[in-house]
């Protein structure tokens, strides 16, 4: 029986052999240029239908909005003028400041060496802080946490959900019915039916003409599966593959952890502050994620939760407080017994 | 790319037009190189670069030569190299005069014809008279074969390679001096003025560049059509070049200047061309009454006594023609020379489109492109389409200019009526990339293969099947013909082996494109090197630059080897043309006394023990040639290579600061406005660039320029590009429901400050008009585009990504940016002027039907509009000088009609 909240080991914890390393995303939002070839590859890969009808959003470049039944890698686009980069800077600072778990552990690996421990044929890097730029451009592609405690499995009541021999979570189409408990359940708001919120089948699959194949598995839940079909046959998730600039980085949940505190202890080194890393704490909320995260600002910036939380974290407690009670009201009922039969 | 310590974008978009060789810089940036990006738009280039730098579009050649200027007034050129492997030292001749001594105009212009003579670019004779250029043409006819593009492979003809030259560079006439003093005006605060750049963005910039350049760094440049695409497009580049070979930036890792292709293999397109002045390889197109024997073709191409490997052009020609007609080609007929085509005149894509216009083209062939959306004022195109008598269009999908005729804005607007148009339309549907075999060129000339996955569906076919069934088809109509016109396609050879469903294997038509020995012992055999091409009729190849790419029968370009292997050239991914160099001219990376410039960018060098040069890539030198061998430069072609001559396809071993043949509108880039601009030129009285190409018509006005009367009827600037969510224009992307939800909608960006003078809003609408249309987009108000401050005045830029068209068919459509746009190309390449024009921006939707005609007249009229609108070639005859005379009485005559 796996734990309910803190560090663990998912995969384990499901009953899989434990040498088996648990893999994830690192997705570095630094080298991010927002071309979404990753929201394509996902649709082709997966095949999943397009969705939205096919009109501009006015949010800057992003028109397929968030996360959902068909868009399971999403690319956030977010417009910041010099008065929100200091902030995030200074934000950024906060964190090491106080030391917060995912830039601490950042301290031991070495930070990457400014000029002296530098190969001859790699350029220094320049340590001086850059000014604060007047304007930046942030892009984030967005996708399933696949959570150490992940809410979605820990409420699915029929099974649908499992953990895989990756340690990533995965919805069998063919099982779930679609009652819609892990939408509540997922504290990311990524799980969504193939519905329009009610018991009708969705009308999001686009208004307009154009060759759409018949849009599959309506009403069941549905997100990304880490490409489970892909990992069964030694291939890397088809969002990883497409990167061009691999700001999508697939791999052992452990590797990419190091690889993106040493990342940001290089920005940092750069004077990019802003720098920190999303779901590389294992004792926040869900246990850490295994879809970990550079951001260059606050997660509500990217529309991200700040402090992600399982609702199962609370069933020790929640079963404690009901024990209590349950045992409070025998014994409130023995002791009217009691006391009536006196 | 990758080995750069800083890179320069500029005219381009690389992030969002080039993803995928993004990756280069993304790479080079981990390492630590400072990549800036310049261009009118902060986009997601500049949200990964470390810094981006608005510019006005159009005003390149302002910047570059300020920091042409700086690098030369503060001594930042890398002496040695700048000396040694350039031409520097060379003296020009005594009859060249600068548009510092002329008001904005080289020597030799003719304001009747808006041509150059070229004669006075010339450099200095050794026996004192003027070196001739190749032969006398003038530069009407260059323009008309858009010589400048035939270049591609290297430079033009020089008559021999005997020069005078000054290595102290003190000598007035010095291409150096003349460098110096003809860049002298290019100021930062002309540069503040000019392009809206501050005076700390600009210093920022320049020592970026000069700081990254020299023995131990290396700073490189990427482009795309934000560079091509202006009437002095070919001068971006050039200026470019310039402060590239200034700093010795060129035939080094990380250095020199990317041409970044907007397509899959649109390299592959010119080098095996589809344009209509060129032969394989960037031999030119012969022109009738200038090369009207093989002799005269030949002479054109190259001279036997210049240095340089297009010393040999007689034997790569005539390998061609053996590749091409086989037995029929005898040393008795020229080897078939007569049955090329001949060119009569400028038959560009544009040309062709008024041509149809006056009823004197009756078929058109279209092919992996959309004119009707994708051309410059779609309107022409469309009206063009429909004086045809048939048209063929060859695509994945329905594309707008396969169905202009029953859904085009001109039905819409009533100036069409579908049962009036007499154009049979064929729609034959094509292969994608996935679905064929064959090979991709692209950017750094690297042949990559692509192995079919899949069938291709329903009746869609290959380009190779197509065609070849065509040419069977044609070939056995005519079979038994007599008549001497036929001849040629007759004589084709036309064997390519088939396959089980009769279809030819792209495989043996890269053998052919490679060559083989036809006679001797070899015959038959693949050739290895393009050195191995004979002049006799025993060789035959499809494309000399090419050679090599199948040697041995395997097939090179099939290399896929991850990462390209361990060495720094990655030489085992793909093959390179020429010769499987990755880097060109690298003999430059080695000193003149052939060691490395230093250890941090050693990539080409001589091994005294071996006596031969070697290194990280395949020297692009002849590889026994010592650095202190000074041959007899009157030896002729790769003989006459002295051992620091590193540009081995120019034509005296040097790289050209100052080009004194080979360009149509001058030697050296001087700053105009683009055909249509709110701005008065600061350089020189001269406003736009005097040799473009114009088309002074009733369809493409343009509108009034800087301070003349209704300029201010189309006060704002506007620029044309692309997202990374579509493909030019949305043939392959609009059709995609996966891509057309990522940018469903046609937009346009404006800066807060915009938004606010017109009333515009964010998702809301906006019309924009210029001169030529009329359309609407959404708008999106953003701090990404900024207005400038120009000669004192706020000049605003609107973003017009181009990839909608009007039709039904695609799952999102929209109105076409390119309709906005005029028709003026620049005369060396015939590209059109299409990344900067005039408009005005109002709020609201555009009128539909007649109503939409209305509008645009209404503005015509308010600006005066006329076909004399920015057709004077002279802006102002008092203030400019034409020398020498030519001669006749009708000078400064406005709106001259060039063809």
């Amino acid at each position: 029986m796996g734990q309910l909240s803190g560090p663990t080991d998912p995969t384990a914890d499901a009953g899989w052999p434990a040498d088996r390393p648990r893999k994830g995303f690192f997705t570095d939002t630094s080298i991010c240029i927002g071309c979404k070839a990753c929201e394509v590859a996902c649709k082709q890969w997966n095949d999943n239908p397009r969705d939205g009808d096919l009109e501009l959003t006015g949010m800057s470049y992003d028109n397929t909005v968030s996360l959902g039944a068909s868009t399971w890698r999403h690319v956030a686009f977010v417009e910041q003028g010099a008065e929100q980069i200091a902030q995030a800077r200074r934000s950024g600072r906060a964190l090491v400041d106080l030391g917060m778990p995912t830039v601490r552990s950042a301290a031991p690996s070495p930070a990457p060496a400014p000029a002296g421990g530098t190969p001859p044929d790699v350029a220094p890097v320049d340590t001086t802080p850059p000014d604060t730029p007047e304007f930046r451009w942030l892009m984030a592609s967005d996708v399933c946490k696949h959570c150490t405690h992940a809410g979605c499995l820990d409420v699915c009541p029929t099974g649908a959900l499992f953990r895989t021999e990756f340690g990533t979570v995965v919805i069998q189409p063919d099982v779930c019915n679609g009652c819609g408990t892990c939408v509540a359940g997922c504290p990311f708001g990524v799980v969504e039916r193939r519905s329009d919120g009610t018991a009708a089948p969705t009308t999001r699959e686009g208004q307009r003409k154009g060759e759409q194949p018949p849009v599959p598995k309506r009403g069941v839940a549905q997100k990304c599966t880490l490409c489970y079909d892909r990992l069964l046959d030694d291939e890397i998730p088809a969002c990883a593959k497409t990167c061009p600039t691999t700001s999508i980085k697939f791999g052992d949940r452990e590797d990419l952890v190091a690889v993106a505190r040493e990342r940001v202890a290089e920005l940092h080194a750069q004077g990019m502050t802003e720098a920190r890393l999303y779901g590389a704490n294992d004792r926040d909320g869900v246990g850490g994620t295994g879809s970990v995260f550079l951001l260059l600002d606050e997660p509500e910036v990217y529309g991200l939760p700040p402090d992600p939380r399982v609702c199962t974290t609370d069933l020790p407690e929640m079963f404690r407080r009901a024990t209590m009670a349950g045992v409070g009201m025998l014994a409130g009922a023995a002791i009217a017994f009691l006391a009536g039969c006196r | 790319m990758a080995n750069a310590d800083c890179i320069i974008l500029m005219g381009g978009n690389m992030a969002e037009a080039h993803p995928v060789g993004f990756q280069w810089v993304t790479e080079a940036k981990a390492r630590g190189a400072r990549v800036i990006h310049i261009d009118p738009r902060f986009t997601r280039t500049s949200a990964v670069a470390d810094r981006h730098i608005a510019i006005r579009a159009g005003s390149d050649v302002v910047l570059l030569g300020g920091l042409v200027n700086h690098v030369l007034t503060h001594d930042l050129y890398f002496r040695e190299y700048v000396v040694a492997y350039t031409n520097a030292a060379t003296l020009l001749g005594e009859d060249f005069r600068d548009t510092e001594d002329l008001g904005g105009l080289f020597s030799g212009f003719d304001p009747r014809t808006g041509d150059y003579d070229p004669s006075t670019w010339a450099y200095a004779h050794p026996d004192g008279r003027v070196e001739s250029t190749g032969g006398e043409e003038h530069g009407a006819s260059a323009s008309a074969r858009a010589a400048g593009d035939q270049h591609g492979s290297g430079g033009p003809a020089l008559e021999h390679s005997t020069v005078l030259r000054d290595d102290t560079l003190q000598n007035p006439r010095t291409v150096f001096q003349v460098l110096r003093r003809h860049f002298s005006r290019y100021t930062p605060e002309m540069v503040r003025d000019m392009c809206g750049i501050t005076l700390e963005e600009f210093e920022y910039l320049a020592r970026s560049v000069t700081e990254n350049s020299g023995r131990e760094r290396t700073t490189c440049f990427g482009y795309a059509t934000g560079w091509t695409q202006h009437t002095l497009g070919v001068q971006f580049i050039r200026t470019a070049a310039i402060l590239q070979l200034l700093l010795g930036n060129v035939g080094r890792p990380g250095g020199g200047i990317m041409a970044l292709r907007g397509h899959a293999s649109i390299q592959g397109s010119t080098d095996i061309p589809t344009l209509f002045n060129l032969l394989p390889g960037y031999l030119p197109m012969p022109s009738a009454g200038l090369h009207d024997t093989l002799a005269d073709y030949l002479e054109e191409v190259a001279s036997p006594t210049q240095k340089g490997f297009w010393a040999y052009a007689d034997t790569y020609t005539i390998s061609l023609l053996k590749a091409w007609f086989g037995d029929a080609a005898t040393a008795d007929n020229d080897w078939a020379y007569d049955y090329l085509p001949r060119l009569n005149g400028p038959h560009g894509t544009y040309q062709t489109a008024m041509d149809m216009l006056a009823d004197k083209v009756e078929g058109y062939f279209v092919l992996g492109q959309n004119p009707a959306v994708g051309s410059a004022n779609g309107r022409q195109q469309r009206m063009a389409m429909s004086h045809l008598k048939w048209l063929v269009v060859r695509d994945l999908n329905l594309i707008e200019s396969a169905t202009w005729w029953k859904d085009g804005p001109e039905i819409a607007s009533g100036e069409l009526r579908t049962e009036d148009i007499g154009t049979e339309v064929f729609f034959l549907p094509a292969a994608t990339h996935v679905e064929k075999a064959g090979s991709f060129t692209q950017t750094q000339r690297l042949l990559q293969w692509r192995h079919q996955a899949v069938e291709p569906p329903g009746q869609a076919e290959s380009e190779l099947d197509f065609f070849h069934e065509l040419g069977r088809r044609i070939r056995e109509r005519l079979a038994g013909s007599t008549d001497e016109r036929d001849r040629p396609l007759l004589d084709l050879t036309w064997d390519y082996p088939l396959d089980e469903h009769g279809k030819p294997d792209p495989e043996a038509v890269l053998s052919e494109i490679n060559g083989y020995h036809v006679t001797g012992p070899d015959a038959g055999r693949n050739l290895s090197s393009y050195t191995e091409m004979k002049a006799d009729g025993s060789t035959a190849c499809g494309c000399w630059i090419y050679t090599g790419v199948y040697a041995e029968g395997h097939n090179l370009a099939a290399r896929r080897v991850p990462n390209g292997g361990a060495g720094i050239a990655q030489t085992e991914w793909g093959w390179a043309w020429p010769a499987d160099r990755r880097i060109l001219y690298n003999r430059a990376s080695a000193d003149p006394q052939g060691r490395p410039w230093s250890e941090r960018k050693k990539y080409v060098w001589w091994d005294e023990q071996a006596g031969r040069w070697t290194g990280s890539d395949v020297p692009d030198f002849p590889v026994d040639r010592a650095p202190d061998a000074r041959p007899d430069p009157d030896l002729g072609g790769a003989e006459a290579l002295a051992g620091d001559d590193p540009f081995i396809m120019q034509s005296d071993g040097k790289g050209w600061l100052f080009a004194p043949t080979g360009l149509v509108d001058g030697p050296l880039p001087a700053h105009y406005e683009p055909q249509e601009s709110p701005v008065r030129n600061a350089l020189y009285p001269q406003q736009q660039a005097p040799a473009r190409v114009l088309f002074p018509r009733e369809d493409n006005l343009g509108a009034p320029s800087a301070d003349e009367p209704g300029a201010d009827v189309y006060p704002y600037v506007f620029t044309t590009y692309r997202l990374t969510e579509h493909h030019t224009a949305g043939g392959m992307s609009r059709w995609s429901p996966v891509l057309a939800e990522l940018q469903p909608e046609m937009f346009c960006e404006v800066s807060p400050q915009l938004a606010a003078e017109r009333g515009l809003e964010t998702g809301g609408w906006a019309t924009i008009v210029s001169p030529r249309s009329a359309i609407e987009a959404r708008v999106l108000v953003t701090d990404r585009m900024r207005p400038l401050r120009i000669n004192g005045r706020e000049v605003h830029q609107v973003g017009l990504p181009y990839h909608w068209g009007v039709g039904t068919d695609a799952v999102v459509s929209g109105d076409a940016a390119n309709d906005l746009l005029g028709v003026a190309l620049d005369p060396n390449t015939q590209i059109q002027e299409s990344k900067v024009a005039s408009c005005d921006v109002v709020a609201g939707r555009r009128p539909h039907g007649e109503a939409l005609l209305r509008l645009v007249r209404d503005y015509q009229l308010r600006a005066g509009a006329t076909v004399g609108t920015d057709s004077a070639r002279i802006t102002d005859p008092a203030r400019e000088t034409v020398e020498p005379d030519p001669g006749d009485d009708e000078q400064g005559s406005v709106w001259h009609t060039r063809w």
